[in-house]
């Protein structure tokens, strides 16, 4: 079984995001970028499965700008078998982002692709279900749960309330939640093995997608700021402060 | 123009989210419409009606949509969309799971967890776990949104609004229902609570989230969890608060042995009055917190509880 793993490169999880000072974006000159962490645990699922001798070959996907092939580097060495890059330097949205990959699902049928649930930079939750929408195929979001079994594949879902487990046919599409799995780090050996391994790269012009913008970005804006608070001393006084100034109790 | 809402609830119950919904979708001013579907809901159907705001109830009750699995509610809802401008849905799993799928069908793109309304085709969104707030205006014919409810206050009552009856039944070969384990709680739901009160990795272990019970008691709170709390085993993933678990707005939002993280503070920041109990006095938490108490956990509780 083929596992398609679509990543994105994103700024780092904990570096806190600036507003440009003139409103038009987020500052991301000389920001420190990465993979983004549910990727990350995609990827992980993907290895998994390979280990488990489910799936045979997994590849690794990105769209963006030539930077972004570092994160496909990293994606080789923790065990992907093979990178493709879309290339762009456009700002892409999420919808573009699902057509381009159903064109590379079209092209590699993977029975299964598994990718985030959401970027950690444009916080979307979309790109996963799009691309079920436009292949046509089951979808199993914020999964903590992959169980593939032949032709079919059980996923258990993060809903709010609980759990839910739903069974999917392959070919299907699943993004990936926080406790699916814990990434492994990528080791040195792997790291240089991983430039020898095969990274194709495509024009995302080339796949007659209209990636003609559909969301105009009016303006980026810091939020309202909370005023500082004080500290209190003690029990008593906090909750007499809760109680007359603050009135919420 | 006329927009459609796709009622959230979890089978039986209707979510405060819906309410607080159809709030914003009455601010894109046009004729607001509301879809119920599920299997056995007429019960909320009528609660809908009487929603203010509301213009019709839709209903489609079919055992197709029993588990509210995204293959049949996005071709329903597909089904529908050719009458309406606008189609709006809460930022729940379930929104979140099933209205990108309509919007790819539709070839749209969809506008995620708006907070604020500018006018019937600009919005605001939060984006980078809500350090920046971007105004967005959406190209496309048909709008496709998901709304952040905790942004949004919940309708009034009105007059019972006319209720029709969809006979559908889209049944999808791709996907089928196996199981749901709920996690059973007496207390108020996470994201509809006045006072929610959360423990972090300082609480150190599962059983001392008990130390919380009588507090959120006494408050009428909820419980949350950073998501250190979760990772670490203490509570189930659903009481996690934070970007990437539930986003809350609570009147009183006590954080204790939590440190701030940006993932954290993107689920709660909104609320009205924080209160943070921590040890660290250089935790990040301390910058939100209307009232920090610098103070081991383990004393202060108790104390808080009896002082209640």
């Amino acid at each position: 079984m083929k596992v398609l793993v679509p990543i994105k490169r994103v700024i780092d999880y904990n570096v806190k995001a600036r507003v440009k000072s003139d409103n038009s974006d987020v500052d991301l000159t000389n920001v420190k970028m990465a993979m983004n962490p549910f990727c990350e645990i995609a990827i992980e699922e993907a290895i998994r499965l390979k280990e488990a001798g489910t799936a045979t070959e997994v590849v690794a996907v990105t769209i963006g700008a030539k930077a972004s092939q570092e994160q496909l580097r990293t994606a080789l060495a923790l065990g992907a078998d093979k990178a493709i890059h879309i290339e762009t330097e456009e700002k892409l949205e999420s919808l573009h982002v699902a057509k381009l990959l159903a064109k590379i699902v079209e092209q590699e049928s993977p029975e299964l692709v598994i990718l985030g649930k959401q970027s950690i930079d444009s916080d979307n939750n979309q790109t996963g279900q799009m691309l079920a929408a436009l292949t046509n195929r089951g979808q199993g979001t914020f999964a903590s749960k992959v169980d593939v079994d032949s032709g079919t594949v059980k996923v258990t879902r993060e809903v709010d309330g609980g759990l839910q487990t739903v069974e999917l046919k392959l070919p299907a599409i699943v993004t990936t939640d926080l406790r699916l799995n814990e990434p492994r780090y990528a080791s040195l050996p792997n790291i240089m093995k991983a430039k020898r391994k095969p990274l194709e790269v495509i024009a995302a012009d080339s796949l007659g997608v209209d990636l003609a913008p559909r969301i105009q970005l009016v303006s980026v804006n810091e939020p309202a700021k909370r005023t500082g608070g004080i500290v209190v001393e003690d029990v008593a006084q906090l909750v007499e402060k809760l109680k007359t100034e603050a009135k919420v109790i | 123009m006329k927009t459609l809402v796709i009622a959230d609830h979890d089978n039986g119950q209707l979510k405060p989210e819906t309410s607080k919904t159809i709030n914003a979708a009455v601010k894109l001013g046009f004729a607001v419409d509301v879809l119920v579907q599920g299997a056995d809901i007429s019960g909320m159907a009528n609660d809908v009606a009487l929603m203010d705001g509301v213009s019709n109830v839709l209903v489609a009750d079919d055992a197709a949509y029993a588990h509210q699995l995204a293959e049949n509610t996005a071709d329903l809802v597909l089904s529908l969309a050719s009458d309406y401008s606008h189609i709006v849905a809460s930022a729940t799993t379930t929104g979140k799971n099933f209205m990108p799928r309509v919007a790819a069908l539709l070839d749209v793109a969809q506008v995620s967890e708006i907070i604020d309304v500018v006018d019937a085709e600009t919005f605001k969104r939060p984006i980078y776990a809500g350090n920046a707030i971007a105004t967005v205006k959406s190209l496309d014919t048909k709008k496709v949104i998901t709304v952040r409810a905790s942004s949004f206050d919940l309708q009034n009552e009105q007059t019972a609004a006319p209720i029709t009856t969809i006979s559908s039944s889209l049944e999808n070969a791709l996907s089928s229902f196996v199981s749901v384990e709920q996690t059973e709680s007496e207390r108020p739901e996470l994201t509809a609570a006045e006072v929610v009160i959360s423990g972090g990795r300082g609480m150190q272990n599962g059983e001392n989230f008990a130390l919380l019970n009588g507090i959120a008691d006494k408050l009428g709170a909820a419980i949350g969890a950073s998501r250190a709390a979760v990772d670490a085993g203490f509570v189930p993933n659903d009481m996690q608060v934070g970007q990437t678990g539930k986003i809350v707005a609570p009147n009183l939002y006590i954080a204790v042995g939590i440190s701030g993280a940006i993932q954290h503070l993107a689920g709660m920041k909104d609320s009205k009055v924080i209160v943070a109990i921590n040890k660290d006095p250089d935790a990040p938490i301390f910058q939100v917190a209307d009232y920090g108490l610098v103070a081991d956990l383990f004393d202060v509780l108790p104390e808080l509880e009896s002082a209640l």
